[in-house]
């Protein structure tokens, strides 16, 4: 198997799994969450492998319900954060220098407010819920990824092929389309499948204070909130399984994101 | 009429002149060697002919017209570094058909061969690309090439099958061409007037 074969397997492997907790979560009916007072807080065990709460609700199915919501909010907030940045990163890297000074201001602007406390300020401002979150989430992402495609398109923008094909007489838009985005896009697309593992750490922790979802709906930072009352009690698989899910989430998108990059940059792409 | 080239000074600052009062003509047809020691510009001059560079001073015109800024160039520069001078994402046919330039007739005579077409430039040697580099500049609407020092990497098997099939085709189209060389051998060789610059004396 060389080495490219493996990167495709291991991609394929991490979206299958990913898949798999976001579409196991969203088919679990809210039944399946009832209170059990009967069966309530049992150690893992076969029944149960996550073991259960203080209501007696199996947490392995809390847990994947969670986690599909973090799925889900940080796939849209990585989809619009990846547009908002190539927007803005290629129209401050072509257009006049008066633009890039905006741009590069605005950037600036939400980079110099610590994240988690802008986060929770347009929560707050919104509402909580899961349109604060989703929304804070997807406007405070897009940051980094947009000076990356600005120094991309900045690169790109000397280089020789590009001022032939001007002296070819190729217009604006026939660069833009053939040479400058197909060049930004991989860059991009690598950059929001990175975006992914932030955005969903984000969203849990923001839960986790308190200023994020609601206390009903089932979200890791609400589990993992919860079960602080309990640890000190010795429920120790409360905290300790639904924490380790989203590690191993975070870090299946991070080798999503690495492979997918070896496999799409020229450089590495024929090894 | 030609390429008429009028006291172009050039430098970086204007406190930092590169060269002074550079005036000369090419023709249609002709074939004109520029020459002079590394570092005297050479390659900026060809920049500067071919619109990728301002002059402080000067202007170059071609039939008593100042060359547009937008639209096809009719005068047309082929690079020293063709891995440079292609865009490394595309397939090589792109790459001609970006300079409307994919047809039998071009890729047979520069003795491109087809499965080049479907591969990246990486995948190409330095000789082979040079052939692409060449072929895009050769659109019909091309009245000049201004080659610089196109061949100076090449073994010289490559290069005198590059020559011969640039100069046929110049002739029969009646395209005037400047090349930029420091190699006297070639140039006086191919070319049917040579420039020295370093002192400007008209051969």
């Amino acid at each position: 198997m060389n080495r490219r074969r493996k990167t495709i397997f291991l991609i394929c492997f991490t979206i299958l799994i990913i898949f798999a907790v976001f579409v196991g979560g969203a088919i679990i009916p809210e039944t399946a969450l009832k209170a059990d007072f009967a069966v309530k807080n049992t150690a893992p065990s076969l029944n149960h492998i996550f073991g259960t709460d203080w209501m007696g609700r199996d947490m392995f199915l809390r847990t994947i319900k969670g986690m599909s919501t973090s799925i889900m909010i940080g796939m849209a907030s990585s989809i619009i954060s990846v547009i908002i940045a190539v927007l803005l990163g290629t129209l401050a890297g072509t257009l006049s220098k008066y633009t890039d000074n905006v741009v590069c201001w605005l950037i600036d602007f939400v980079m110099g407010i610590p994240h988690i406390v802008l986060l929770m300020l347009i929560s707050f401002a919104l509402g909580r819920g899961f349109k604060g979150v989703f929304i804070g989430i997807a406007i405070t992402h897009w940051t980094s990824l947009a000076r990356i495609v600005r120094g991309e398109v900045i690169q790109i923008k000397n280089e020789q092929y590009i001022k032939i094909s001007r002296k070819m007489g190729k217009s604006s838009f026939y660069i833009m389309k053939n040479h400058i985005i197909p060049f930004v896009f991989p860059q991009a697309i690598v950059g929001g499948i990175l975006l992914f593992p932030h955005a969903i750490l984000h969203e849990a922790s923001i839960t986790f204070l308190g200023f994020g979802l609601s206390p009903e709906s089932p979200a890791i930072g609400i589990i993992l909130s919860e079960s602080m009352k309990y640890i000190l009690t010795g429920y120790w698989w409360l905290a300790f399984f639904p924490g380790l899910m989203l590690v191993i989430i975070v870090i299946l998108f991070d080798i999503l994101g690495e492979n997918i990059k070896s496999l799409i940059d020229p450089y590495t792409s024929q090894e | 009429m030609g390429i008429q080239c009028k006291n172009i000074t050039f430098g970086y600052s204007k406190d930092n002149i590169l060269f002074e009062n550079i005036s000369f003509s090419v023709d249609y047809g002709e074939r004109v060697g520029i020459v002079a020691k590394s570092g005297f510009g050479k390659s900026t001059l060809a920049k500067i002919i071919a619109g990728y560079e301002k002059p402080i001073y000067g202007e170059i015109t071609v039939d008593g017209k100042p060359v547009s800024k937008k639209g096809y160039n009719p005068i047309q520069l082929i690079y020293q570094h063709p891995e440079k001078a292609i865009n490394p994402m595309w397939r090589m046919e792109k790459v001609l058909l970006e300079g409307n330039v994919l047809n039998d007739y071009i890729i047979e005579n520069l003795g491109i061969k087809r499965e080049w077409l479907k591969r990246y430039s990486t995948e190409l040697s330095g000789g082979e690309l040079q052939r692409f580099s060449v072929a895009r500049a050769l659109c019909e609407n091309t009245k000049f090439i201004i080659a610089d020092e196109i061949t100076t990497m090449l073994d010289a098997v490559t290069q005198s099958q590059i020559w011969h099939f640039l100069i046929s085709e110049c002739e029969k189209r009646n395209i005037g061409m400047i090349i930029v060389t420091h190699n006297m051998y070639l140039a006086e060789k191919i070319c049917t007037r040579i420039i020295n610059l370093e002192d400007m004396t008209f051969e």
